[in-house]
């Protein structure tokens, strides 16, 4: 149990030092309690979903012959307060590179944000994946939280 | 002072993700909380005489003006607190005169809740 409890923490940790999450993910862990006992599993799972349909909707805009720049820009805006609002900082700093290119009405770099945006969020969501998946394990092997 | 009388809140935001958490970051502390998705929405949930002792509010969202938000100010008697982006602070604070009482960087945290229902304690 004791090496499971070493190998979360060390992955958490990791997952701050490569500044994949920020504080604000501490935030969510502290929302959770005997009340909302899956708050953290549930709001990530939230944005999985949420950002998954965010970025067809941003495919799509940006596949027109004429881009709407005020829908693209609405569609990262909302993408930025999600990923800010659970601390996934990497994607949530793309977003804001991207609001700069919808201003700028830059399609060039709108597509090259939204390939970045991809990639950010495809390692968050594998990240996240793997931290439920460890602290399962911790769980299951007789741990509890808040692990220190 | 009633301490029975639990404390309510309306969350302003169009993102599905940012009202679970406000959602939670505010029953935390023992609010009741309805949530709309705009500046519109926010106008009805004011209707049948419902009053709120706090309004979280997103105003980047594209639905919200200030003549909305001057309704606030002239019908309710609620904190009016607006969540900013950090880009665009020298913008906000314009807002300040259009009637809302206090403006806080995203994303919402645990002690800026805490400090909100001790400024709405502190007016009761």
């Amino acid at each position: 149990m004791e090496q499971i409890q070493r190998k979360l923490a060390e992955y958490t940790a990791s997952l701050y030092n490569e500044k994949i999450l920020d504080e604000q993910f501490i935030q969510l862990q502290q929302l959770q309690d005997e009340s909302n006992p899956d708050f953290v599993v549930e709001v990530v799972s939230l944005f999985f979903e949420d950002s998954e349909r965010l970025l067809n909707e941003l495919a799509k805009a940006l596949n027109q012959t004429n881009v709407d720049f005020k829908k693209l820009d609405a569609h990262v805006h909302q993408l930025k307060g999600s990923s800010s609002s659970i601390g996934a900082q990497r994607v949530q700093r793309v977003c804001i590179s991207f609001r700069n290119y919808c201003d700028d009405r830059n399609v060039e770099g709108c597509l090259k944000c939204l390939q970045q945006i991809k990639i950010e969020y495809t390692l968050v969501k594998n990240k996240l994946e793997t931290l439920f998946k460890l602290e399962k394990q911790f769980v299951d092997a007789g741990g509890s939280f808040p692990v220190v | 002072m009633n301490v029975e009388k639990k404390l309510t809140t309306l969350i302003v935001d169009d993102n599905i993700v940012v009202r679970m958490v406000h959602r939670a970051l505010l029953r935390k502390f023992g609010m009741e909380t309805q949530e709309v998705k705009n500046g519109q929405e926010a106008v009805l949930a004011h209707h049948n005489g419902a009053c709120f002792d706090l309004i979280m509010m997103n105003l980047d969202m594209l639905v919200m003006n200030g003549r909305q938000v001057c309704f606030y100010k002239s019908h309710v008697d609620s904190l009016i607190v607006r969540m900013t982006s950090r880009e665009k602070e020298e913008e906000e604070k314009s807002f300040l005169d259009a009637g809302i009482d206090y403006y806080y960087p995203k994303p919402l945290t645990i002690d800026v809740v805490r400090d909100l229902v001790e400024k709405i304690n502190g007016n009761a």
